[in-house]
């Protein structure tokens, strides 16, 4: 069984947005929201400074607080990829997963249920990388299986220095960032 | 870039190539072709090959439609430009199809010109209108009187059916409020210009020199894909910018340079490179003109002597200027693209092409190859009838180097009605009011004619001047030109309609044909609709519609294109070499090698007013776009974090910018930062509407063009310099 999750290059990555664009259209997010974005982290005084990038979104958490906390199972790990996904039926929009999770990655939908990344369970099903991993311009974008030593992003990860976000909450993040 | 030099370029006949074209791919094509897009909407998921117009760059693209509606957007993957994948604005560019604020039908204006008030027309009654106004005008001052200003390939028809009528004087902001001085400064040196796409070959270049030019800001795609290619390949950036870039975060030398004085950091780059001989010895003795004249004006231009000037310590200066040299040929000067700057643009442009002689990228791996092209024949039109009147734009060679129109003459002419009157306007797709300076000066002008024409997609603020405005498809909606792609690996592409417009909007060949025929030129258009044009131009080149229509894209292969793939190194310059020394620019009175002047300070208490681009943003054209304008809705001002302090203002505040003439803008929000310098400001360009009728846009953050009240011209080509006017900050209580 597979354990999906991503390696995104600072390096490369210029903040462009072309991944929140492309999950916008390819989700049919609704206007105002965005189920990606991109973060800036610019340290130092002028001119001596440095920026990390990063495109951010819902980390696919092997320990996930929002399904743990969800009163109806709504939130649940799939069994495919171990992606963590929202059953809209399900939900009753009670917010509880918004206020858990440390990455505020989720919003409500306006038809009334949470809604965040998929990591697009249903292109990756069909053999597609996610729309954003896709669309990426830079290339900066990488997505697989952990459980595969050879999958590319176990491969990067082995490689070269890498953070992740907010380790501390504890919840093991899947979305790793090369520095 | 004149056709001369094009001619110089390589050139490939489709033709010869043995392209393979199945018969089950011409088949299925034809069956497209006849049922002439989306005319009764199909069920189940359609992929369309197309290519992308949110700029000019001209990504190929594959639309998806599902069920009869338009889904989103990819890269073709056949295409070199985007190798599969759009840029943020491409991929965002569905968005335009659906904009609630499009132009719907065609307008013709009930009040005042600038009130923004309309009576909805028939397309009849609108061209019989702008036909009957343009027979008065010919028959007053002759068809010169006319002129068209036009941005994008979209323009092609239009011209066509001015030129039949008689017109000369078309001309696009892309040259003198754009890239123009940089072009001329690269012909002056080399014979040639850097063209559209960029000559640059980035994804070589060991070493990457960007001068204010903000990859990954400006997300002219390939140019993106391959700076992060570049990047990833550990490639040495420098970056020169009164700003930290995002090219800045990725850069290992990051020069904060002062505003305006980037002609001294070229030259004392230079004056090391020369002085230490690093420079490419063989390749200056083979191919360089009058350069021992130019080194010995060099002598003066030291680190030091800079230093004061540009604020890059000596050491910094001489390191980079020894990395440059270090890899060699594969080093970059990246030649930037907006480059009316400070009116002594073509100069400095030129200073960029004289390091990178030195530095042998020219027609070098790492540096700039040498495009290509597919033969296609144009389409065999009767003549144009010609005109005794010379072009009203640049009157008695003014500006010698000019290589195009200068919008901005033909601007002063209307105004000034010298060297005679221009009575008509025509506008295509390009917003005058954002895009040249001194709004003041376009009103004035417009203020003199007789006829006043849009033909845009958006209600933009030059629309509001309008007399008439034609509403017309958006790019996913229409057929276009062919693109004949000059490239490192040439191509033909073709745009073509994905879905319909959704009301009474209509592709500019259709506008430009029927205005014709109430012109009576129709023998000017032999064909009837543009599918015969495009397959009769094709079919020049051995070609045809039906295959394009599949593919979107043929390609020509990957021909030589450097001198050291067997490509003739050719400088079409009076001398036949790399003018060092040019006496060209000698011979009407200019330096015959650049020459450093101070540029003027602001008044105290001011800031010098940058701008630029953002990634999800082109121009003044997307604003009202849903996706990207939820990408980003306003801009801010960017102002220098202790410079916030002292103004007691942080991130969010809002103010108002004051120029040195007393224009104040519209309230924006402070972004205080560490990345800019504390002596300018930085507003990203193409924001703080004023017509009403973008309303989604309207209001929302400041406009830079209405802050743009001065511009010094460049006295070699006419481009307006524009990073000349200096702003206070008026905070609001
Ligand atoms: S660079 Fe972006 S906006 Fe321009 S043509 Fe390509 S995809 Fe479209």
């Amino acid at each position: 069984m597979a354990r999906y999750g991503m390696v995104i290059d600072t390096v490369r990555c210029v903040g462009c947005m072309d991944c929140v664009v492309a999950c916008k259209t390819e989700n049919e997010v609704p206007e105002g929201l965005n189920r990606d974005w991109i973060a800036y982290e610019t340290r130092g005084k002028h001119p001596t400074l440095q920026m990390e990038i990063r495109t951010e979104r819902c980390n696919h958490c092997d320990e996930p607080p929002c399904v743990t906390c969800c009163p109806t199972g709504a939130s649940h790990v799939e069994d495919f990829g171990r992606i963590v996904l929202v059953t809209h039926q399900e939900c009753i929009g009670c917010k509880a997963c918004l206020a858990s999770c440390p990455y505020d990655a989720r919003f409500v939908h306006p038809e009334g249920y949470a809604d965040k990344c998929t990591f697009c369970i249903h292109r990756v099903k069909d053999g597609l990388d996610p729309a954003c991993v896709a669309v990426c311009p830079t290339h900066c974008m990488h997505f697989g299986d952990f459980d595969d030593p050879n999958s590319v992003v176990s491969r990067l990860l082995a490689s070269r220095r890498h953070h992740a976000l907010l380790v501390a909450a504890g919840t093991a993040p899947r979305i790793f960032y090369l520095d | 870039m004149d056709p001369l030099s094009r001619r110089r370029f390589l050139k490939i006949s489709s033709a010869t190539l043995g392209l393979a074209a199945g018969g089950g791919a011409l088949a299925g094509a034809a069956r497209a072709v006849s049922s002439s897009a989306a005319s009764t909407p199909p069920t189940g998921l359609q992929k369309v090959p197309t290519f992308c117009d949110i700029c000019f760059w001209k990504c190929g693209a594959i639309a998806y439609v599902r069920d009869g509606e338009l889904w989103k957007i990819e890269g073709n993957p056949d295409d070199p430009l985007s190798r599969g994948r759009l840029c943020p604005r491409g991929t965002g560019g569905i968005g335009a199809h659906r904009d609630a604020d499009r132009l719907r039908t065609p307008l013709i204006r009930r009040r005042n010109r600038g009130d923004e008030e309309w009576a909805a027309v028939t397309w009849d009654e609108a061209l019989g209108h702008v036909a009957e106004k343009m027979q008065a005008i010919k028959s007053r001052h002759g068809p010169e009187a006319v002129a068209l200003f036009s941005h994008g390939i979209g323009g092609n028809f239009l011209k066509h059916t001015l030129r039949a009528y008689g017109a000369i004087n078309f001309a696009a902001p892309s040259f003198a409020q754009c890239r123009g001085p940089r072009d001329v400064g690269f012909h002056l040196t080399f014979g040639d210009g850097v063209s559209s796409p960029e000559r640059t070959d980035i994804r070589n270049a060991r070493c990457l020199v960007l001068i204010g030019s903000h990859l990954g800001e400006n997300m002219h795609n390939t140019q993106v894909q391959e700076f992060a290619d570049a990047v990833g390949n550990g490639a040495t950036v420098i970056v020169v910018d009164p700003r930290f870039s995002i090219a800045a975060g990725k850069a290992k030398h990051y020069l904060p340079i002062k505003p305006g004085t980037d002609l001294a950091l070229l030259l004392a780059w230079m004056h090391v490179i020369v002085s230490e001989k690093l420079y490419d010895q063989d390749y200056v003795a083979q191919h360089g003109f009058g350069f021992e004249q130019f080194a010995a004006s060099l002598v003066g231009y030291t680190p030091e002597w800079a230093y004061p000037e540009t604020g890059i310590q000596p050491e910094v200066i001489r390191e980079t200027a020894r990395e440059m040299a270090r890899y060699r040929p594969a080093t970059l000067v990246h030649p930037g693209r907006h480059a009316t700057w400070y009116g002594d643009d073509a100069q400095r442009s030129r200073g960029i092409a004289l390091l990178n002689a030195l530095l042998g990228s020219w027609g070098r791996k790492g540096g700039f190859y040498v495009p290509a092209s597919m033969d296609v024949p144009e389409y065999p039109y009767p003549p144009y009838p010609t005109s005794e009147k010379p072009q009203v734009d640049n009157p008695g060679g003014r500006y010698p180097f000019a290589l195009e129109a200068i919008t901005t003459g033909i601007r002063e002419a209307t105004v000034t009605g010298q060297p005679y009157p221009v009575k008509g306007w025509f506008v295509y797709a390009t917003n005058l009011i954002h895009a040249l300076p001194n709004e003041a000066e376009t009103i004035r002008a417009i203020q003199n004619l007789d006829l006043m024409v849009v033909v845009d997609v958006i209600p933009s603020e030059i629309a509001g001047w309008a007399d008439v405005v034609l509403p017309e498809s958006v790019y996913l909606e229409r057929y276009d030109d062919l693109n004949v792609e000059w490239f490192r690996e040439p191509f033909i592409a073709l745009r073509q309609p994905v879905v319909e417009s959704p009301h009474d909007q209509k592709p500019n060949w259709w506008i430009a044909r029927e205005l014709a025929l109430k012109l009576g030129l129709g023998t000017y258009y032999p064909w009837r609709h543009v599918e015969e044009y495009l397959d009769t131009r094709l079919k020049g080149a051995g070609l045809s519609l039906a295959e394009l229509k599949t593919k979107g894209i043929v390609g020509g292969g990957t021909p030589p294109v450097f001198f050291d793939e067997g490509v003739a190194p050719e400088f079409p310059t009076p001398s036949g070499k790399i003018e060092f020394y040019s006496l060209q620019l000698q011979e009407k009175g200019f330096d015959p090698v650049p020459r450093y002047k101070k540029p003027p300070e602001g008044p105290p208490g001011t800031f010098r007013l940058l701008y630029g681009r953002a990634p999800v943003h082109s121009f003044s054209r997307t604003q009202t776009n849903p996706i990207l304008h939820d990408m980003m809705s306003e801009n801010a001002v960017w102002v220098n974090a202790d410079v916030a302090v002292r103004y007691g203002l942080k991130t969010g505040d809002v103010v108002r910018l004051k120029n040195q003439d007393g224009v104040v803008s519209r309230p924006v929000k402070v972004l205080a930062t560490e990345r800019i310098r504390p002596d300018c400001v930085y507003l990203v360009h193409g924001f703080g509407h004023t017509a009403t009728r973008l309303r989604r846009a309207y209001g929302k953050g400041a406009s830079d063009a209405q802050l743009i009240t001065r511009y010094e011209t460049d006295p070699l080509m006419g481009g307006t310099g524009m990073n000349v006017n200096f702003v206070s900050l008026e905070v609001e209580s």
